[in-house]
């Protein structure tokens, strides 16, 4: 009888080790956990992105803590309840939602008083492009190759609404990647600005900014939608929530709404977002050799995008009166990366010519770059689509 | 006039628009067998729309005088189809063998028409006239799944006959036209697989579309800044350039005026300048703490006498 009860508690013991994480786990898990707290070291101690890298890096460790399936605990399993939280990026609800956010936190004051930096914003989105056909020559499908080189538009919720429609195996790569360059903006931006620019050209110094009207600022997401959407209708998600996001906001009318958009919403939204996009880097499914590629990519992607951000603010210079030059720092800021390139585009600025603050001018690229990257994904999806 | 503009809008959203007869065959010697492994001829039945559609208590008939002939079933969860799929009915004549299975049956060698009607008995959804030639084991179908004259109406140009061959296959609950890849995805794997093409299109159409809005608002500045040098000139012009009325109200929004006024009220409202600069220090006699607060607890914390 005692020996029966042993060999009992033995037999429970040994099916309660094999249901634990030391029993199963495996080197991709543990390369995985290490890549979660490299990311929450990077938003806590050095402070890149911390709204993003603190749900990502923790949604790392919760996707890869090792079990045994079928309990409905994983991501991947239907009905569990990170499988149910991680619909909003599969079906790609999220992003949108992110988006009303940040048109209800966002002043295009800056844009509407010089709508030519719009162009900055457009052109920032060859990197998307260059990217693109790289993708191609590497031999992903033009669908896989669009959804990772939408990384080079800086924008998260952008790179997962397209990569869920186009290319859903790889989002979990693509969203990590975006959000990790896009913390990584103040590391990657400045030595491409210093490259393309000579001295003399990081002291243009730039007329202000007239003061824009509340009727501007009305019309401005009305027309924005109306123009924007009748180019690119499969843009419509996230352009229609972004501007409805800023005419809530500048309405005057809805300053309720706009507070609960551009705090409450957004905030909930992004820790489910980061929290699931990190999860979803479950390393059974995320180390592969095509992450590798993707994050390869991506970084390129970002390289472009930056670069022929300033450099086409130089072409553009070639034809603006003496007077009317743009400091070629805020070309950089034509990828999405709000607020964050602006920042750099300012910070670069002031290093050069401790008088110069070029932040709000660099503000009118980075909004238009939101603008862009997300007709960008419009334009993929309804080629490829 | 907003109710009734929105009543109308959720009757027509109500309607079963967008299910059309996809294929019939009328005589079924060697095809699809039903559940209890018999075969009948069948009327497919295909939801176009991007949405799923509850289709009971629609009608089919092969008798116009009798647009109710057969109701399709409430409480089975197989009449809600998903969007852009089918649903097959057993053309029988004996509707107590399930849903799916009518109360009519099609004749070889003589012209069948079927219509389909919407949950008012009324409204005529879609009709096709399978022509009499039909052989069987053949089926009459649709070109293109759901794609018809609309509108309830027959044109045979849509239709074809399907003899079972590699090139008219018949396609029983399933798409007429068998879709195995993603075209868009493939005349970009063929045309254009440096991606050079997609690159020069859609960054002209990024281009294209952020310049339009500068432009629009270029125009919005110009307009406003017209506007407000114009507002300026009549509060300095006054009587000269515009009505007393207008430059009185412009002249009264002056920013001088304002400022003349927020300071008068500043010098009201802080008579203690002095005061300002004095720092006053209160020993707070209870120490705050969340574990202390009576927010978070029942009882005071125990006091020793």
């Amino acid at each position: 009888m005692e020996l029966d009860l042993a060999q009992f508690l033995t037999s429970n013991f040994q099916q309660f080790w094999e249901f634990t994480g030391f029993h199963n786990v495996t080197y991709e898990h543990l390369i995985m956990i290490c890549v979660g707290l490299f990311f929450m070291y990077l938003a806590i101690k050095k402070d890149f992105e911390p709204m993003l890298l603190v749900p990502i890096g923790f949604g790392i460790l919760v996707g890869n803590i090792p079990f045994q399936m079928g309990n409905e605990i994983g991501i991947y399993e239907e009905g569990s309840v990170l499988n149910i939280l991680y619909n909003g990026v599969r079906a790609g609800w999220y992003p949108p939602l992110i988006f009303l956010g940040i048109g209800a936190m966002t002043d295009f004051s800056a844009l509407l008083a010089n709508p030519k930096l719009m162009l900055v914003g457009a052109a920032a989105q060859f990197g998307i492009f260059g990217a693109y056909m790289v993708a191609l020559w590497l031999g992903f499908m033009p669908d896989q190759a669009a959804a990772i080189a939408i990384i080079g538009g800086a924008d998260g919720p952008t790179a997962i609404f397209l990569s869920s429609k186009l290319a859903p195996n790889l989002m979990g790569a693509i969203a990590v990647s975006a959000y990790s360059y896009m913390a990584l903006v103040p590391v990657i931006q400045p030595p491409i600005m210093r490259l393309f620019t000579t001295k003399k050209e990081r002291l243009i110094r730039m007329k202000p900014a007239r003061a824009v009207s509340q009727n501007e600022k009305i019309l401005f997401p009305i027309f924005g939608l109306l123009l924007t959407c009748f180019f690119v209708p499969s843009g419509l998600p996230l352009l229609g929530m972004l501007f409805f996001g800023n005419l809530l906001r500048e309405s005057g009318v809805t300053t309720r709404l706009a507070k609960t958009a551009s705090n409450a919403l957004t905030d909930i939204v992004t820790m489910l977002l980061g929290l699931t996009v990190g999860a979803s880097t479950q390393a059974s499914e995320f180390l592969t050799k095509e992450t590798i590629l993707i994050f390869a990519l991506g970084f390129m992607a970002f390289v472009i995008a930056s670069a022929s951000g300033v450099l086409f603010v130089k072409f553009f210079n070639l034809f603006l009166g003496k007077d009317k030059k743009i400091n070629p720092l805020i070309g950089n800021a034509g990828v999405s990366a709000v607020p964050m390139s602006a920042r750099i585009s300012n910070n670069m600025g002031l290093k050069y010519d401790p008088s110069n603050y070029l932040l709000m001018h660099a503000m009118g690229p980075n909004v238009a770059g939101v603008i862009g990257s997300a007709v960008a994904a419009g334009v993929l999806l309804g080629f490829l689509g | 006039m907003l109710l009734c503009f929105t009543a109308s809008i959720a009757s027509f959203a109500q309607g079963r628009r967008g299910l059309y007869i996809n294929e019939v065959m009328v005589q079924n010697d060697s095809n699809y067998v039903d559940d209890y492994g018999l075969r009948h001829g069948w009327i497919e039945l295909y939801n176009s729309t991007y949405n799923h559609m509850e289709i009971s208590t629609v009608f089919l008939t092969n008798d116009s005088t009798n647009p109710t002939k057969y109701p399709v079933p409430r409480g089975d969860v197989h009449t809600d189809i998903p969007a852009r799929q089918h649903v097959l009915f057993f053309a029988d004549n004996e509707p107590n063998k399930g849903t799916f299975h009518i109360s009519f049956s099609l004749t070889l060698g003589k012209e069948n028409w079927i219509g389909l009607y919407d949950t008012d008995g009324k409204t005529l959804l879609d009709q096709v006239y399978v022509p009499a030639d039909l052989k069987a084991n053949q089926t009459y179908a649709l070109k293109a799944d759901g794609v018809t004259a609309g509108d309830g109406k027959f044109d045979p140009a849509f239709w074809e006959v399907r003899d079972g061959s590699n090139e008219k296959y018949i396609t029983p609950s399933s798409n007429n036209v068998i879709i195995d890849t993603n075209e868009n995805i493939e005349k970009f794997r063929t045309h254009d697989s440096s991606g050079i093409v997609m690159t020069i299109v859609a960054m002209l159409i990024v281009f294209s579309a952020l310049i339009l809005l500068s432009l629009c608002f270029y125009l919005f500045g110009y307009i406003n800044s017209r506007s407000a040098r114009r507002k300026k000139a009549i509060a300095h012009l006054g009587e000269e350039a515009g009505s007393e009325v207008a430059a009185d109200k412009v002249r009264h929004d002056s920013g001088e005026e304002i400022a003349a006024i927020a300071m008068a009220l500043y010098e009201h409202l802080n008579t203690h300048d002095l005061e300002e600069t004095i720092l006053t220090i209160n020993k707070v006699k209870r120490t705050y703490s969340p574990w202390s607060s009576k927010i978070y607890m029942l009882r005071e914390t125990p006091v020793r006498r």
